[in-house]
């Protein structure tokens, strides 16, 4: 019995880490309070994402009102489809047309940060490398053999697997240690990280756009919650003076 | 003019005598510490998932193509709609928190035995169709979770000889889970099963009732007719139903005394059920999991389904079996012991307190098995899991086993005349 719990207690914690990621995930330190970050990112996801991908849950002009955008600075730069302000955040590209040409439909981005994660997603926007065998000459470390091509490499400049030689379990293996653009770009790497960070940013946003309105009212709850629980305390007191 | 108004009620309905008697001269023990509050608890929590339900069904499209982003649209578009889909959300993993730790209670007291073996049972039926409400719902956001997870748990019945693929059939009315069964799951998560559960509620007070609280000493507060001195008798008045035929002792009205306690109790739990709405909606992934943020798509399968947390011990029971058929048998057995559990405890002792350490060991393993085997439900069923699922499922099998065993000639201490604290 006693062996046994031993090897119980032993055993457990290893176990708990069970499948995950294929590279290590950075931490995306996302600030929602930071409206210019959400702006850029709101610009970025327009200019590079909304062609293929939509955002079908989410509204323009509640984008806009969130992230401090007058209605028509938003209708002007960030909105390209001929929808109304009030109009969710649909794109033009159908599915059939995406299976044809990417073999797959565009996933619709509204809630991919509830999904992936942030982290998951401030790494794989940072994790293209060419790769010639694949149809759009990219592969991705995060999600590998993606279906897409690396639509900010005019950003980033063309990026390439970089590998260390390392000794594992005796034999010398090629480990991946990182991506590197040949600074092509019309960013340096630390802008690039920083876009990056900017469109996980408002990826976050959009999936929780409600998240700094519900912690600011979480706070008054509490105060409500701990005023009532006091007086109900002192109520309690108060009628149990006669139970003895 | 209140009392005018009363007293016309009173011609008509019986009103304040329902009140005395349940509430304002229901003798309840004196000595109910904070495992008393679960009950309390869990009657606030459905009171919360009938009232965001009511709304949130006001908003939900309960079809395969307009679910998804009726939620959607009930997050975003819907004043408020945020805080009512994260009650419903985070109540629907409350509920069986404090189900859960009630029933827990019931057994660490005895709360089961004779004379409550019907009480226990209206419970048992209220946790059963509970899990049937939960599961149904949780199709309703036609995320990939619910869809997949569906699929699952519907599947589990085409394991029965026979009928089994006709059954899965037509519980799903179509081929696969489909707008069809989201339909039906719809009506009977919003009518028919909160209807049952109502009722159940309501008959298990009612039989609470009739036979009176048990508490932490397990034993009856309730003396032979004129066995107690006055002096020795409450200093409160008990309606005449009690106190005709028996003396009571040790006992509080349950209003205002347990109603005044039960708001502190309600107060703090309170701040754990806000933080989680406010704070923490998802829980990490087990009230809220990550895949359901993803609308159900029938082509493509998720890498790792599991069901929500509060079936998982089930399911690690399940899993457990090579067998299909087998599984399901002992998953089901699982919680027909449960429901057995007043006729497999043939002890006369209730109470942890007065019960033999053998009692006391039995049920902390039967509580750590159930703990772990939930654990191993939400992990992938890999082959070392697999063993420790199949150890967990034998001890917990064995509570039952070993307790109709030793209960019967329990080393028992001694029972106090009178409530201890």
């Amino acid at each position: 019995m006693k062996k046994f719990l031993i090897a119980m207690l032993t055993l457990l914690p290893g176990l708990a880490m069970a499948a995950g990621p294929t590279i290590p995930l950075d931490s995306a330190d996302v600030d929602l309070h930071d409206k210019a970050s959400l702006q850029r990112g709101a610009q970025l996801f327009m200019n590079y994402c909304m062609g293929c991908h939509s955002m079908q849950y989410q509204r323009y002009n509640r984008t806009f009102e969130d992230l401090g955008i007058p209605e028509d600075l938003g209708v002007k730069h960030l909105q390209f489809t001929g929808d109304k302000p009030g109009d969710l955040m649909r794109n033009s590209m159908s599915a059939e047309s995406a299976s044809a040409w990417f073999g797959t439909g565009a996933p619709d981005l509204t809630l991919v940060a509830r999904v992936r994660g942030a982290d998951w997603l401030y790494t794989y926007f940072r994790s293209f490398y060419v790769d010639e065998s694949r149809p759009f000459g990219v592969n991705n470390a995060v999600f590998p053999n993606v279906g897409m091509p690396h639509v900010m490499q005019e950003l980033q400049g063309v990026p390439s697997k970089t590998t260390e030689r390392r000794m594992i379990d005796g034999e010398m293996q090629d480990v991946y240690v990182g991506i590197k653009s040949d600074g092509s770009g019309m960013l340096t790497a630390d802008e690039y990280d920083q876009a990056m960070l900017d469109l996980t940013a408002f990826l976050v946003y959009t999936g929780e756009p409600m998240l700094l309105e519900q912690r600011r009212m979480g706070w008054f709850v509490f105060g409500f919650l701990l005023i009532f629980t006091i007086m109900a305390w002192f109520l309690k007191r108060e009628f149990w003076r006669d139970v003895k | 003019m209140f009392k005018n108004f009363v007293a016309w009620m009173d011609e008509r309905i019986p009103m304040t005598k329902t009140w005395n008697i349940h509430l304002a001269q229901y003798p309840a023990p004196k000595n109910f510490n904070m495992w008393y509050l679960f009950g309390v608890l869990a009657m606030l929590v459905l009171v919360n998932q009938i009232i965001t339900g009511i709304w949130l069904t006001m908003n939900y499209v309960p079809s395969a193509e307009g679910a998804f982003a009726s939620v959607e649209f009930i997050m975003r578009d819907v004043e408020f709609g945020w805080l009512l889909r994260y009650m419903h959300s985070t109540g629907a993993s409350a509920f069986f928190v404090v189900v859960y730790l009630h029933m827990f209670r019931g057994m660490m007291y005895g709360s089961y035995q004779k004379p409550r073996e019907l009480l226990w049972i209206f419970g048992m039926l209220i946790f059963l169709v509970l899990m049937a409400e939960a599961f149904m719902g949780y199709l309703l956001p036609w995320g990939q979770m619910s869809y997949w997870g569906a699929q699952v748990i519907i599947s589990l019945f085409g394991a029965i000889p026979i009928i089994g693929d006709d059954l899965t059939l037509w519980i799903r009315g179509d081929y696969v889970i489909s707008g069809a069964t989201l339909n039906r799951f719809f009506a009977l998560h919003v009518i028919a099963l909160p209807l049952v559960l109502v009722i159940l509620v309501f008959l298990h007070i009612v039989a609470l009732h009739e036979v009176g609280s048990n508490n932490p000493d397990g034993i009856d507060i309730k003396k032979p007719k004129g066995s107690v001195p006055d002096s020795e008798k409450p200093k409160f008045e008990f309606h005449e139903r009690f106190t005709k035929k028996k003396d009571i002792v040790d006992a509080i009205p349950f209003y205002p005394y347990y109603v005044v306690k039960d708001l502190v109790g309600i107060g703090i739990f309170l701040f754990f059920f806000c933080w989680v709405i406010f704070f923490n909606p998802a829980m990490g992934g087990f009230f809220l999991e990550p895949p359901n943020f993803e609308a159900a798509n029938p082509l493509k399968t998720p890498e790792h389904i599991a069901p929500v947390w509060y079936f998982t011990p089930f399911y690690a029971i399940l899993r457990a079996v090579p067998d299909k058929l087998f599984g399901v048998i002992l998953m089901f057995g699982a919680i027909v012991f449960l429901f057995l559990l007043p006729w497999l405890d043939r002890g006369r002792v209730r109470s942890i307190r007065y019960r033999s350490n053998f009692h006391k060991i039995n049920l902390t393993v039967f509580v750590i098995s159930f703990i772990v085997l939930g654990y191993l439900g939400v992990k992938p069923a890999t082959e070392v899991y697999t063993f420790f699922a199949r150890v967990f499922t034998f001890l917990y099998f064995a509570f039952f086993g070993l307790l109709w065993f030793y209960s019967k000639n329990e080393n028992t201490k001694p029972l106090p005349e009178r409530l201890t604290k």
